[in-house]
């Protein structure tokens, strides 16, 4: 029996204590916003915070997360932070395909959780672990700094400028 | 969500039962596999499909928009969202003519169906960026009309002349104050007979067309609401199991013998399905399928006969061939003139396999319930897999409905003439009984065999005294990505594929004495396109070589395509926008160097100035400048996304993209050994667009081809070496 917590609520489990914590959530209580990429921690997109820090779910076994709280993407929107980075993924247009936005969503909680005014490298050695195919990633810097400072960054109308 | 309708306590592992294995009896689809359907085919199917599936109902009645008694707006999208926005810039041309409030509209992925064919190519799917293009006149017509119902239901009920009335922001407006709202008059609307004419607004009317304009899509991609294929769950569809594919290690390996008997003990697996060439492993879970499919012992066998691809070989043999004569696909005045060069290069690149690495691994789902069956797939070729689909499970095409889900990118690999992975989830399918979601690991993936070919191209090409271009003699060698598919009487004419050879066959230089010729070995490597296709080679080759020879005229590298391109306004201009806005002919920051690369493709035309540096023999793109014509822009947000994203996705090949095979088995497996672009690797990505003509041209590809030659000319500005080979090494 693992006893945790999955977005504050209490969890008991009597399964394979190797099942990594990315399926208890997925198929068990289907919380299907932390996606699997890669499954082997290489890609980022099931980040979730394990008593606040960034983990990868995929290669996590469920039995680690005995005694702490797992906070996922479906619940990161009732943090102060959560809230303003998800804002700010809107008012940026981030997202395309939204397959990695989870993951980046949840590394860049994690990230200005600890830091409040992160610098571009801050931002790129916190973010490298997750992966973008479709490239999202001069917007993912913009919205971090969006979040960062909400007065300071205005929102992209359109970045993209007429030509002559 | 709500936690207090689970029963957490119960989160338990299946009971251990192993399965019987059941051996499926080898269907004739397996066998015909890519072969056999011709693109005309679909044509009759439309007649069939267009009884079997009634549109959906709609008020008024149209298969693309649904107006409600709320006055929501409610579009259906033909093709596949999985990154490129279609989800949003489809609607804003519904609701440019409609007149509603943006606000209020809501899209929603079409299924298959005979109404969501592309305009253009018969068959409902997504590639060659034509989404927006193949829709604009068409979703235009369909708001249009629907605005003419609407306001005639309105001047109707008021007794009045439609002409009396007008429409802004979701409401008709009538004499003497009279206000409707849409959704009053919808019902009424439906009644009134659609108008076969209807006159388009001028571009200068437009208001919401060219506004940038955030993703509808995108408030459910930050907060893990939004559902794609592989997040579909038993709440979605009861009893649903979960498939893990045991497939050969070696592209075309059959299964010889397996053993099932590590599966005893092993909780939660309910099935295990044997084929010709796969073995299936079906649980309660995917840890429970997961453990269970890796617990399979196979063997495998390949045709003695049948070829083992190896990447070194094949390279050799290709070169071997490009110095031979080839078909030829385009000739101009006389190559062999470039034996008379002042100055002449001969050149040989190379080319690896690529696969495509979309975020979200292939799956599929299929409910198959004996004489229906329905699918759950982000497919981009909604038609030939819901016809593959059927034949799989030997039901009529009518008989399957396919639904299209949001697709974590795709680039591709989800537009498979051959449907694999769609007719390998049917097989299982039928053979259990149970709904089943089939999920491919991310090395199933990798190594899943479909990959944008290899290629080796050898050009000599010469200037002359004067500096201008002698001759062009340019061989490309490659596999065709459409030979036996459905697309191969459509784009190979006279044995040329078109995709082998487009950007180097129709270049716009004005180059008087040019050849470009093809030779196409046999297919051993099942391959497919990847986002902008032939022309992710094509590209690299002409505009290096362009500056090579620029160099060798000793002219600047804009100056001299300028001087090659008068007949083309459209190019010209794009590069002369990319090189104002980069500052070229001024200094690049100290240690870093600029390259410039031009390409038309997909009906635009995209050029980039890429600001390099080279620091411990790794080469850093800092910054991309990109200029495009992308004819008239629907969305500025998104066309900025896309040259971004075309930019990101040709860079990560540019710099680390290669599949290999080694005695027909692929190398590589998972994002250690197939690196990708991650974001400290980012060039910051300004996009300029470039004022466009009356209509829409392609946005999702054509930023590929100019990155990587902007990058390898930037690279030859640092060091004097030419890059010839992909990925990138200094």
């Amino acid at each position: 029996m693992i006893r945790f917590k999955v977005n504050g609520e209490p969890i008991q489990a009597s399964i394979d204590p190797e099942t990594p914590l990315l399926w208890v959530l997925r198929d068990n209580l289907q919380l299907t916003g932390t996606k699997y990429g890669c499954g082997m921690a290489l890609c980022g997109a099931c980040t979730v915070h394990l008593d606040g820090q960034p983990i990868r779910a995929c290669a996590t076994p469920v039995s680690a997360c005995a005694g702490k709280n797992v906070s996922t993407i479906e619940k990161i929107g009732a943090s102060a932070v959560g809230k303003r980075v998800q804002q700010a993924w809107l008012d940026a247009d981030v997202v395309q395909c939204g397959y990695c936005q989870s993951g980046q969503i949840m590394s860049a909680v994690a990230l200005l959780n600890t830091n409040k005014n992160p610098s571009d490298a801050d931002i790129d050695a916190a973010m490298s672990g997750n992966i973008c195919r479709c490239g999202t990633y001069n917007r993912v810097k913009q919205a971090i700094k969006m979040a960062a400072a909400p007065a300071a960054a205005a929102p992209a109308k359109s970045a993209a400028k007429k030509g002559a | 969500m709500d936690f207090s309708k689970m029963n957490l306590a119960s989160i338990t592992d299946a009971p251990a039962a192993v399965p019987k294995p059941s051996r499926r009896k080898f269907l004739q689809s397996s066998a015909a596999l890519g072969g056999g359907l011709v693109l005309g085919f679909y044509l009759p199917l439309r007649d069939r499909l267009a009884h079997a599936q009634p549109a959906p109902k709609a008020v008024p009645p149209n298969a693309f928009l649904r107006i409600g008694k709320d006055g929501s707006v409610t579009v259906q999208v033909k093709h596949l969202e999985f990154g490129q926005g279609v989800m949003t810039s489809l609607p804003m041309l519904v609701a440019e003519e409609l007149g509603c409030d943006w606000s209020k509209v809501r899209s929603e992925l079409a299924p298959a169906g005979a109404a969501y064919a592309h305009t253009m190519f018969g068959m409902q799917m997504t590639g060659g960026s034509s989404s927006v293009v193949n829709s604009w006149d068409q979703l235009r017509t369909v708001g249009a009309q629907a605005r003419t119902m609407l306001v005639q239901a309105a001047a109707n009920q008021w007794k009045v002349k439609p002409g009396d009335c007008k429409v802004e922001n979701g409401t008709i407006l009538g004499p003497g104050g009279k206000k409707l709202g849409f959704g009053a008059v919808a019902e009424a609307a439906a009644k009134l007979p659609v108008p076969e004419k209807v006159t388009l607004k001028p571009a200068s009317e437009f208001r919401i067309i060219g506004k940038p304009t955030r993703r509808i899509d995108a408030p459910d991609k930050v907060n893990g609401k939004a559902k794609f294929g592989l997040d579909l769950t038993a709440k979605d569809i009861p009893n649903l199991h979960v498939a893990l594919v045991l497939h050969a290690p070696m592209l075309g390996g059959e299964l010889k013998s397996m053993n099932a008997d590590k599966l005893k003990g092993l909780p939660g697996i309910t099935h295990v399905v044997e084929s010709r060439n796969f073995v299936a492993v079906v649980g309660k879970s995917y840890w429970a399928a997961k453990k269970g499919r890796d617990a399979i012992e196979a063997q495998w066998a390949v045709d003695p006969k049948a070829p083992k691809p190896d990447s070194a070989r094949l390279k050799s043999e290709y070169s071997q061939a490009a110095a031979r004569p080839g078909k030829v696909a385009k000739k101009v005045g006389d190559p062999a003139l470039v034996k008379t060069a002042a100055k002449s290069i001969v050149a040989e690149y190379d080319f690896p396999f690529l696969a495509h690495a979309a975020m979200e691994p292939l799956n599929c789902t299929v409910s198959y319930k004996g004489d229906s069956a329905e699918l759950w797939v982000g497919s981009q070729f909604q038609t030939p897999d819901q016809v593959a689909a059927a034949k799989a499970l030997g039901l009529a095409p009518e008989k399957v409905k396919l639904n299209t889900m949001i697709a974590g990118g795709g680039f591709g690999r989800r537009a498979n003439p051959a449907s694999d992975y769609i007719v390998e989830a049917c097989e299982i399918a039928k053979e259990v009984k149970v709904p089943i979601k089939v999920i491919w690991t991310r090395e199933d993936d990798m190594k899943g065999g479909y990959y944008r070919p290899a290629y080796v191209h050898r050009v000599e090409a010469g200037v002359d005294a004067a500096g201008k271009i002698a001759g062009w003699d340019h061989h490309i060698v490659g596999q065709s990505i459409v030979s036996g598919t459905a697309f191969e009487g459509f784009l190979v004419k006279d044995g040329i594929d078109n995709t082998s050879v487009e950007g180097v066959a129709d270049t716009p230089y004005d180059i008087p004495n040019f050849q470009c010729a093809l030779t196409t070995p046999t297919k051993v490597v099942t391959s497919l396109w990847w986002r902008s296709v032939g022309h992710t080679h094509t590209a690299f080759v002409m505009e290096t070589m362009i500056d090579e020879l620029a160099h060798a005229a000793k002219a600047d590298p804009v100056a001299f395509r300028t001087a090659l391109l008068t007949k083309h306004p459209r190019v010209l201009k794009t590069l002369a926008l990319a090189a104002e806005k980069s500052g070229w002919g001024k200094p690049a920051p100290k240690g870093r160097a600029r390259g410039i690369a031009v390409h038309e493709s997909f009906g635009s035309v995209c050029a980039q100035v890429a600001e390099v540096s080279i620091d411990n023999g790794q080469i850093k793109v800092h910054k991309v400048v990109a200029a495009i014509d992308c004819g008239l822009v629907v969305n500025p947000l998104t066309v900025e996304a896309q040259v971004q994203s075309a930019i990101a996705y040709g860079l990560s090949a540019a710099l680390h993209g290669a599949i290999t095979l080694k005695d027909g088995v692929v190398e590589q497996s998972n994002f250690h050994d197939y690196p990708v672009l991650r974001g400290n690797e980012m060039p910051v990505v300004e996009v300029h667009l470039a004022p466009g003509g009356d209509k829409p041209t392609g946005v999702g590809e054509p930023g590929t081809p100019p990155i990587a030659p902007a990058v390898a000319n930037a690279v030859f500005a640092l060091t004097g070496k030419r890059v010839r080979s992909l990925p990138m090494k200094v």
